[in-house]
């Protein structure tokens, strides 16, 4: 035994923490939301969900193995079940099978392993599917079905969504049109019309909650997205009240779940405590602009996206505050 | 409760040898001491093959400045002066010497009686200084930085307080922890005279909340003290890291290499140096044995054995039920700083503080993927650098922007990798930046 002994260097001992603890950890956060999409979409969203997780397992799989060539199994790590999790709550619960299909291989092919794979991503994949879809297939992709609807899945009856009508608000210039909204109750529950995953704003909070407690990300994406969302579609309100007020604004769409399963993805989100709430904030901020001046009523995906892409510049100039810096920047006084 | 600012972790203490009194090893057949138990030059040998010896003689003086004396802690005869595995796992310059009996030098006051400082009204701050540096003692905790350069500040710098370090962050050790429950009257007693040595009044004790046996006794007997306080910490590693340390108890943040914490007024010495200041000065002793934890999950009886350096860490292990079946990796030190050893007929020496063994399992790796830029290792950095980033360039060899991201700061005290979720080896690769960026700006210096 002893001419056998280990060596290596310091340190001995590892935390315990792995890449799947943190993916599935998400996962798990994401069940109450999950549960919410099965009661209010049924059958439709129990299609769109399976095909998306399967597909991009499967092409994750596929492009590992034949592709690239790579020994081992990379869809253990829960990357692939995750991205295919969120692809599936950003679609309405009518899309056909061929589309998700199609954007299952866009994450998971261009977004994620034409970059290297984990890790290597510049963009979120679920978000480059979700956009690849919605540019290419506009109609597909915004007939969104009227929750309750528990055994229809292509054939279900659509209806605007709280969106179009904040939209239609704007574009008409007539406060009368939001009326025409759910009432605040219904919204945090979850009874309106939109993607799978974005419907119930309170039980993606309760996943949220979840991942603040195990430590998965830290309060300062999703604060500063939705502080910032609040503040600036709040004074857009007094200034004009055919904006809508910030209340609803924050449980429209997929804010909610954009500010805490998007935008907190750790490859394509700062590093830092101040970069992170430089890219939250700027999300907040576009996502409103994009919102009430853009073509699309739907303005998180760009917004995380187009910040993705300054993620690098940020992680080079924002640092961690220095041990001993305070010290360092007195002297130079 | 206080604690350092910056980052940190809180790896499972496991601290199975608290219980346990410390009780002292056998003697050794040899004891072997190598010339590199500090910091800085080696020592050079002043006896040769055949010289008798006693416990308490010198065996080798100081190579310099930045440098201690070596003495034997057995009585018997130098058998040779040869290379000897040491910890570092190198083979390096050592004096043999083969034990018969127990014979000590004259010099040396063995009586446990406790010598106040009140009873040598006469020690100066020079005589103290004079006394550690011929007693060979250095930084005890593991840095083995020789004691007496710490005590002499260069020229324009003025010291505030002495800090001693009982926090003991390392899992697994209790070395500290028994040695301020058996001896916590001659630890400030050695406070007063290293006090005295750099001419302040003010001197604290950090211990950190999970030894709360030792801060109610260390409280209660520095009331006989004037100015000594005893500052209880928050449990968090790297606590016992001499920057990190300083944060915790007065609050002030040592800058970027070079300032040293004397820029802040602190001096910090380790309590098993405390302890063994006041047995050079006031009893006469050199610094020829301490306090080592042996432990591990499958160690029959963890102990804390004060044991005579230059005893072999087979004979250590002997003592406390022999080696497990199962080890796998033997750790001179604990678990997040220690190091691995290539054999155990390596001798301890002046900073071993423990000798840990892991089981198989335990001592295997996980294998590591990629980085998923959790950033989970930019908080834990207790130095507030960004592990992930400097370990990229250090595998790029980009040593210009390593320099720029202030990798000579890293301490390495591994809370970036005990944290990262994807097992990278990310301070393997920031030592290797870090020597060579340091080797860089060394040779920009010399120019």
């Amino acid at each position: 035994m002893a001419n056998r002994l280990i060596i290596s260097l310091s340190p001995h001992v590892h935390g315990g923490d792995s890449v799947q603890k943190n993916m599935y950890g998400v996962c798990i956060a994401l069940v109450p939301a999950l549960l919410a999409s099965l009661w209010f979409f049924g059958l439709g969203a129990a299609i769109v969900l399976a095909t998306s997780v399967l597909s991009c397992v499967f092409f994750e799989w596929a492009i590992t193995k034949f592709l690239l060539k790579r020994p081992g199994c990379t869809i253990c790590d829960g990357s692939a079940v995750l991205t295919g999790l969120l692809l599936g709550f950003n679609l309405p619960s009518n899309l056909p099978i061929w589309l998700i299909i199609i954007g299952a291989l866009v994450a998971i092919g261009i977004g994620k392993m034409t970059f290297g794979g984990l890790g290597q991503n510049p963009f979120n994949p679920a978000l480059v599917g979700r956009v690849f879809l919605l540019i290419s297939f506009p109609v597909q992709m915004t007939s969104w079905p009227v929750a309750g609807q528990l055994t229809a899945y292509t054939d279900a009856e659509t209806a605007a969504t709280p969106l179009f009508i904040m939209q239609n608000a704007i574009a008409s210039g007539d406060p009368a049109e939001l009326q025409k909204l759910p009432d605040a109750t219904q919204m945090l529950i979850g009874q309106t019309g939109g993607s799978l995953g974005e419907v119930s704003a309170l039980l993606l909070l309760i996943g949220c909650a979840f991942m603040l407690w195990k430590k998965i990300i830290t309060w300062h994406i999703p604060v500063s997205i939705l502080g910032t969302v609040a503040v600036f579609s709040g004074i857009m309100h007094i200034v004009n009240p055919i904006y809508a007020m910030p209340h609803v604004v924050l449980m429209s769409g997929g804010l909610i779940l954009g500010a805490c399963f998007m935008a907190t993805d750790y490859v394509t989100s700062p590093m830092t405590g101040k970069g992170q709430l430089i890219y939250g904030i700027c999300i907040g901020l576009l996502t409103v602009i994009i919102r009430n001046w853009g073509a699309y009523p739907e303005g998180m995906s760009f917004a995380i996206l187009i910040m993705n892409a300054f993620t690098p510049l940020i992680n080079t100039y924002c640092k961690p505050e220095r041990f001993g810096e305070v010290i360092r920047k007195e002297e130079k006084k | 409760m206080k604690t350092f600012k910056i980052g940190g972790v809180h790896p499972a203490e496991n601290k199975l040898s608290a219980a346990s009194p410390i009780r002292e090893a056998a003697l050794p057949k040899q004891a072997v001491f190598s010339m590199f138990q500090h910091i800085g030059a080696p020592a050079k040998p002043v006896v040769k093959k055949g010289d008798e010896v006693k416990v308490g003689t010198l065996l080798a003086e100081a190579g310099g400045f930045v440098s201690a004396p070596i003495h034997s802690s057995v009585s018997g005869k130098v058998s040779k002066v040869d290379v000897a595995l040491d910890a570092s796992g190198t083979r390096r310059m050592a004096v043999y010497v083969d034990v018969e009996g127990d014979e000590w030098e004259e010099s040396i006051d063995r009586s446990p009686a406790l010598v106040k400082l009140s009873n040598r009204p006469e020690l100066d701050s020079k005589a103290i200084v004079e006394k550690i540096k011929n007693a060979g003692i250095v930084g005890m905790g593991g840095a083995t930085f020789p004691c007496h350069v710490k005590l002499s500040p260069p020229p324009g710098c003025k010291a505030e307080c002495v800090i001693i370090n009982a926090v003991e962050c390392e899992p697994y050790l209790t070395a500290d922890h028994r040695l301020m429950l058996e001896h916590p009257e001659e630890i400030l007693v050695g406070l007063q005279l290293i006090m005295k040595a750099v001419g302040v009044n003010k001197g604290y004790i950090g211990i950190e909340n999970n030894k709360p046996d030792a801060i109610a006794l260390m409280t209660e007997k520095a009331k006989g003290y004037q100015g000594i306080e005893v500052v209880p910490l928050k449990v968090k590693y790297p606590q016992g890291g001499e920057k990190q340390l300083i944060d915790a108890v007065i609050s002030r943040q040592v800058p970027a290499p070079p300032a040293i914490p004397i820029n802040v007024g602190a001096v910090v010495q380790n309590v098993g140096t405390a302890f063994a200041i006041y047995q050079a000065v006031m009893k006469n002793k050199p610094l020829i044995d301490r306090i080592i934890t042996v432990t591990g999950k499958s160690v029959k009886q963890p102990s804390n054995l004060l044991a005579r350096l230059g005893t072999p860490f087979q004979q250590l292990i002997d003592e406390c039920g022999g080696l497990p079946e199962d080890s796998g990796k033997i750790i001179g030190g604990g678990p997040m700083m220690g190091k691995a050893l290539l054999s155990l007929d390596i001798p301890m020496t002046k900073g071993s503080s423990g000798l840990l063994i892991m089981n198989d399992k335990e001592a295997r790796r996980a294998q590591p993927s990629p980085c998923i830029r959790c950033a989970k290792c930019v908080s834990a950095c207790p130095m507030g650098l960004e592990p992930y980033l400097l370990s990229k360039q250090s595998k790029l060899e980009d040593w210009e922007g390593a320099e720029k991201n202030d990798i000579t700061s890293c301490i390495e005290c591994g809370s970036c990798q005990f944290t990262c979720p994807s097992h990278r080896p990310l301070l393997d690769m920031i030592r290797v930046g870090k020597s060579t960026v340091m080797g860089i700006i060394r040779s920009r210096a010399a120019k």
